[in-house]
């Protein structure tokens, strides 16, 4: 018994410091989106969606786009690491692809803002070869540059822990197949994909929670509306003191959030019975 | 005689546009932190020159005093959180402790959810108690953001440590304290040290949090690269990206020395 509460004793420091400094200030914004001028009502959010309902969407669209797109290259190079046959290929790729997976959001931001622009190294280098006149270059400093970033930074992460699983796989399964002559893509979605489809969905999971969350990347790429929410919530709070509407948008981005990761839960589960 | 491969043509293709896709980014940030004078269509920077570091390392730049405030934070935040995680991981590795997995997970939440609106009711709530502007807020806010890399790293890290030792150090006459220091952390140090980095690089990259705690009377760097890059200033913008890119990259290159695969395979257990 005694030993018992000295192992609380231990974990509980850490444990206040999440409760205090995280869980109270989520519940303070649960409550405060409910908020309107010391009175409970519903004031916040029907202003939330006049102002804001375009900004929903793009949010939506941009983190979901994002988010397949991610799926996409990290099956593509983990699969490649995995079943690729040609030693040298695979090294190089494995050395190449985790480059961006420690690098901040804001250095991303500002990266991307001075590669992508209209006047930025990319046209640049395409009017160099002649493929584009400047005349022609369009600057992609909007809803793809988000995405652009988006990606850049998040397909690493996700395929370390997906070609981590692809790894960890029993080689005997997919040597039979391959003995039997299926194809390396065919081996890839129906014997591999299966196996690592938990792993696969915790860490897009991971990174739509994290994009959803991220300031610096709409603010540096794309300011100007339709904007993504987080940017929003930053200006209600910085050029209007409103923290009712500002709470009101993070609620509305949490349960966009959970509704995300219960349509994926409720698929998975679908496919597996 | 050799035969020559030739799917060496896609893949030299695919590889070397996937380079490009990496590199490119980051080179063309290089190249803005030593053009003195690049414009439209050049590919290329018409002038090269250090002027601009210069006066970013001037003794009047703001960069100077925004790095030391960045590192400050940064050592601030790996202490608080070692010493909180530290006694959480033992607790969490060898103790039996009620609803273990239940805890473990508690100190994911923070990273488990869009933290916007959390940072904007902390710094609500630290105003009212004159935390906000204060490096003490900013710290705060930043070790429970890393507490779950400091915690989870710590517990694999004890975990990944053979309990025998201890248990012989114990049968010789060592107190448990004793045993503890001198057997069972040194044996845990290099996971310890990987949390530590993790943290550390956490709390250096961090602008969502900083940005509402913190600003305008606390600038670490990733504030000042937002404040020089709104500004329209490329090339400070671009010396302050750097700055936070080497540690980074640094750390992505030596992560696997410290992070040994019989710790990394017990994270999260």
């Amino acid at each position: 018994m005694q030993k018992r509460l000295i192992a609380i004793a231990l974990v509980l420091p850490a444990l206040i410091m999440i409760v205090l400094f995280f869980i109270v200030p989520l519940f303070a914004s649960v409550v405060g989106a409910f908020d309107v001028g010391g009175v409970l009502g519903l004031g916040n959010f029907t202003k939330s969606f006049e102002l804001y309902s375009g900004d929903m969407i793009f949010t939506v669209v941009i983190v979901t786009v994002s988010t397949a797109l991610i799926g996409l290259l990290s099956i593509a190079i983990g699969g490649y690491l995995t079943l690729g046959e040609n030693p040298r290929a695979v090294a190089i790729l494995r050395w190449l692809y985790r480059w961006p997976m420690f690098i901040p959001f804001i250095v991303v931001g500002q990266v991307m803002r001075t590669f992508l622009a209209k006047n930025g190294l990319m046209n640049n280098i395409l009017v160099s070869l002649g493929l584009l006149t400047p005349l022609q270059t369009i600057g992609f400093l909007d809803w793809r540059g988000i995405v652009i970033a988006f990606v850049w930074k998040q397909t690493p992460f996700v395929t370390l822990l997906v070609a981590g699983a692809m790894a960890s796989l029993d080689r005997s399964t997919i040597e039979a197949a391959r003995n039997l002559g299926a194809s390396r893509l065919r081996i890839l979605i129906e014997i591999v994909l299966p196996q690592i489809a938990t792993t696969l969905m915790v860490g897009l999971i991971l990174s739509f929670v994290t994009m959803m969350s991220v300031l610096s990347v709409p603010l540096m790429i794309n300011a100007q509306s339709p904007t993504m929410l987080t940017a929003d919530i930053a200006f209600r709070i910085n050029a209007h003191g409103d923290y009712g509407v500002a709470n009101a948008l993070g609620l509305i981005s949490l349960i966009l959030t959970a509704g995300a990761a219960l349509i994926y839960l409720r698929h998975s589960v679908k496919e597996r019975s | 005689m050799a035969r020559v491969d030739l799917w060496w043509l896609p893949r030299a293709l695919i590889l070397g546009l996937l380079a490009f896709i990496i590199f490119g980014p980051l080179t063309n940030l290089v190249l803005w932190t030593v053009a003195e004078k690049w414009y439209f269509p050049h590919m290329l920077p018409l002038e090269y020159g250090f002027s601009f570091w210069q006066r970013v390392f001037a003794p009047r730049g703001n960069a100077m005093g925004s790095l030391l405030t960045s590192i400050t934070i940064a050592i601030l935040t790996v202490i608080a959180s070692l010493a909180l995680a530290i006694p959480a991981g033992y607790a969490l590795s060898r103790l039996k402790l009620p609803f273990r997995g239940l805890i473990l997970l508690a100190f994911l939440i923070p990273q488990a959810f869009p933290n916007l609106p959390v940072y904007v009711n902390i710094a609500r709530f630290f105003y009212q108690i004159g935390l906000n502007g204060t490096i003490a807020g900013v710290v705060m806010v930043h070790v429970t953001h890393g507490l779950v890399y400091a915690v989870w790293i710590a517990t694999a890290a004890f975990s990944a440590v053979d309990t025998d030792l201890e248990e012989a150090a114990r049968s010789i006459g060592a107190g448990p304290f004793r045993a503890f220091r001198d057997v069972t952390l040194p044996l845990a140090a290099p996971g310890l040290m990987a949390s530590a980095i993790f943290v550390f690089l956490e709390s250096l990259d961090e602008f969502t949090g900083t940005y509402f705690v913190g600003a305008p009377d606390v600038t670490t760097l990733p504030l000042l690269l937002y404040t020089a890059g709104s500004g329209g200033n490329y090339q400070i913008a671009s010396i302050t990206a750097l700055l936070l890119l080497v540690p980074s990259i640094g750390f992505m290159l030596v992560v696997e020395r410290f992070l040994r695969a019989d710790v990394l395979s017990k994270v999260g257990h």
